[in-house]
């Protein structure tokens, strides 16, 4: 029996039971749609953190004041714990040799005036190397000069989002802001970074030595000028480990820790966590496509289920097609058959379905200011449908083996 | 054509065995129309699925067209029913939903025959119905069903067409009709035999094989 003959036997005879045959494909589909929806989201979310984590900075490490604390090794909140000195990021500066940039930042939270806006903002003291080690383009007017640290200068530079809520439509750049009832002259405006990251947007930024001198001037404990992180960047891919491992040197040395001892800072590349990231990401997929299988599987024995009431009733047909030359191997073709294109059937109209949730959930999430790629990845509908033919094909073979054994005298008697 | 030689059928019914055929030797030649009488429970049913292949005799042999059929393995006796025996039964057994040509070319399929659609109508002519070609069974009389089985059974240009009571269903006009249809095929040089208990059917064949018992009781 030729392979067409058999799949055109199998739409026939399952368009002759419309109703059952939808119901049957429901559980493929359903599952079908699952797994493509929720991995196609996985990999959305995951292709938009890692982007983001781009745009933080390239070969970028993180160095916090606090004990690394489990996890994500996101030493202490921010500014709670206070050991790291500009001190310690002139040091690393000048000792690291697989280190090309170094940028100290302080932050305070502040009230920012202009005209008759007044906005609690955080106010980020930082260096010119800030702009570089960290990925920030300037919209208009230009970045925190060399000059402007050297001289204590009063000038800052505003987030994209925060530029628009103080001074709407006007350009800032000239116009003045005053924070804690001093005033400074705005120089630039950042572009926006947006997405998960985007805390700069609804910032501020002043010269390190500004922030230290007017806004505020906290000390640590060994005497330096206390900064809240000290962003590197490291000279290659390749030496960030390096890099890693001199700046953890050289802040045990002038901290004073002891072999043994904890660290009271923390340094983190970034690489390293987009990495920690990444394999959460797989996780979250595995978890999702196992519970998705699942349903898959349920899919499966409905199809089993519904083949066997088929073979029953269709007891009689059986025992004729025996009875004019149908081999044992014709019968069981022909259910595989018919459940085969059940799944597939439900399979391609479940990648419709997911496609579809896809879409919808990335319209959603646009609407909440999250911008979100509508994407199906190729491989996930492969997968995808592969498994629920598969499944169909496996919840075909014992129905369709009883069918093949029936004895056709037997059959052509049933009722 | 058929030979059959001290054939047995026993039945196991949980441990007693029940004898349904015991020592049956007949010869059917080539181009004979036979009529196989008898009460019920004679064996004749049992008889006419082991001369159609559909199943196998205890002892004794079988041979068609000089083959020893009950050596042969299932895929060997599929094909047998294929091309050589057309089955005709007294339910019509036609598939539902089905219009009567695909009813027809079903054998082909199995046979893997090209031009399927030409020959089951040139198969359903030969019966009478090219134009009911569409219908689907619900759709035809008792007596048309029946022809568009008879065309099924024809549709593989078997040498033997057996016909378990093919008229048990029908009233008697539409069964002389039939009986008329048959006796023209058989004309034309094919094989039949079938299985009845009206006298007025069997007096259309040439002679009658009558069971009791699961043993020849005349052989006219």
């Amino acid at each position: 029996m030729k392979i067409w003959v058999c799949f055109a036997t199998a739409l026939k005879t399952l368009l002759s039971h419309k109703m059952r045959s939808i119901l049957t494909m429901l559980g493929i589909l359903i599952g079908v749609a699952a797994v493509i929806s929720m991995v196609s989201l996985v990999r959305a979310e995951q292709a938009m953190v890692q982007q983001s984590f781009k745009s933080l900075g390239t070969n970028l490490i993180f160095v916090t004041p606090g004990a690394p604390s489990g996890g994500m090794g996101m030493g202490g909140v921010l500014g709670t714990t206070q050991t790291l000195t500009l001190e310690d990021a002139e040091a690393i500066a000048r000792d690291a040799p697989s280190v090309s940039m170094v940028a100290p930042m302080t932050q305070t939270t502040t009230q920012i005036v202009a005209g008759g806006e007044n906005i609690g903002c955080l106010t980020l003291g930082v260096t010119p190397e800030y702009q570089h080690v960290r990925n920030f383009e300037v919209d208009q007017g230009s970045f925190i000069t060399e000059q402007d640290y050297k001289g204590r200068a009063r000038v800052i530079v505003l987030g994209n989002q925060l530029a628009k809520t103080l001074f709407g439509q006007i350009s800032p750049v000239g116009q003045s802001v005053r924070i804690n009832g001093r005033q400074f002259r705005v120089i630039g405006v950042l572009k926006g970074k947006g997405e998960v990251f985007g805390v700069e947007d609804q910032s501020a930024m002043v010269p390190l030595s500004t922030a230290q001198a007017v806004i505020s001037s906290e000390r640590a404990g060994s005497g330096g000028h206390t900064v809240q992180s000290i962003s590197v960047q490291a000279r290659s891919k390749e030496a960030i480990d390096a890099a890693h491992w001199e700046i953890s040197n050289i802040l045990r040395q002038r901290h004073r820790i002891i072999e043994g001892e904890d660290d009271d800072f923390s340094v983190m590349s970034m690489d390293a966590l987009l990495g920690t990231a990444d394999q959460m990401y797989v996780i979250g997929e595995l978890i999702m496509g196992a519970i998705a299988g699942i349903s898959l599987l349920v899919g499966g024995i409905g199809i089993m289920n519904i083949m066997l009431v088929s073979v029953t009733e269709r007891t009689r047909e059986i025992g004729l097609r025996k009875a004019v030359g149908a081999k044992r191997r014709d019968i069981t073709t022909q259910f595989l058959t018919e459940a085969t294109v059940l799944s597939f059937c439900g399979g391609a109209m479940g990648v419709g379905l997911g496609w579809l949730i896809v879409r919808v959930s990335a319209n959603a999430l646009a609407n909440m200011g999250l911008p979100f790629p509508a994407i199906v990845p190729s491989d996930v509908i492969a997968l995808a449908v592969g498994v629920a033919v598969f499944v169909g094909l496996v919840s075909g073979i014992y129905p369709a083996v009883r069918a093949a054994r029936l004895d056709p005298i037997e059959a052509l008697r049933h009722e | 054509m058929v030979e059959l030689e001290s054939i047995t059928k026993v039945y196991k019914a949980g441990r007693t065995e029940v004898p349904a055929l015991r020592g049956i030797s007949c010869r059917i030649e080539s181009g004979e129309m036979v009529a196989i009488m008898g009460p019920s429970g004679s064996g004749k049913s049992t008889l006419m699925n082991i001369i159609g292949c559909l199943d196998k005799p205890t002892s004794g042999q079988y041979r068609l067209e000089g083959v020893e059929v009950n050596k042969l393995g299932d895929n060997k006796l599929a094909e047998i029913r294929n091309k050589k025996i057309g089955f005709v039964f007294q339910s019509f057994n036609l598939l539902p939903r089905t219009t009567a040509l695909a009813n027809v070319e079903l054998p082909l399929i199995y046979s893997g025959s090209g031009n399927r659609r030409q020959r089951a109508l040139q198969a359903l002519e030969s019966v009478g119905l090219a134009h009911r070609i569409k219908h689907r069974p619900s759709e035809l009389a008792g007596g048309e069903q029946q022809r568009v089985a008879i065309a099924r059974a024809l549709v593989n240009d078997p040498a033997l067409i057996l016909a378990d009571e093919p008229t048990g269903n029908l009233d008697t006009t539409t069964s002389k009709e039939l009986m008329l249809l048959f006796k023209q095929l058989n004309q034309q040089g094919i094989t039949i035999v079938l299985v009845t208990h009206e006298p007025y059917i069997a007096a259309y064949t040439q002679r009658t094989i009558r069971i009791r018992d699961g043993q020849i009781e005349v052989s006219g």
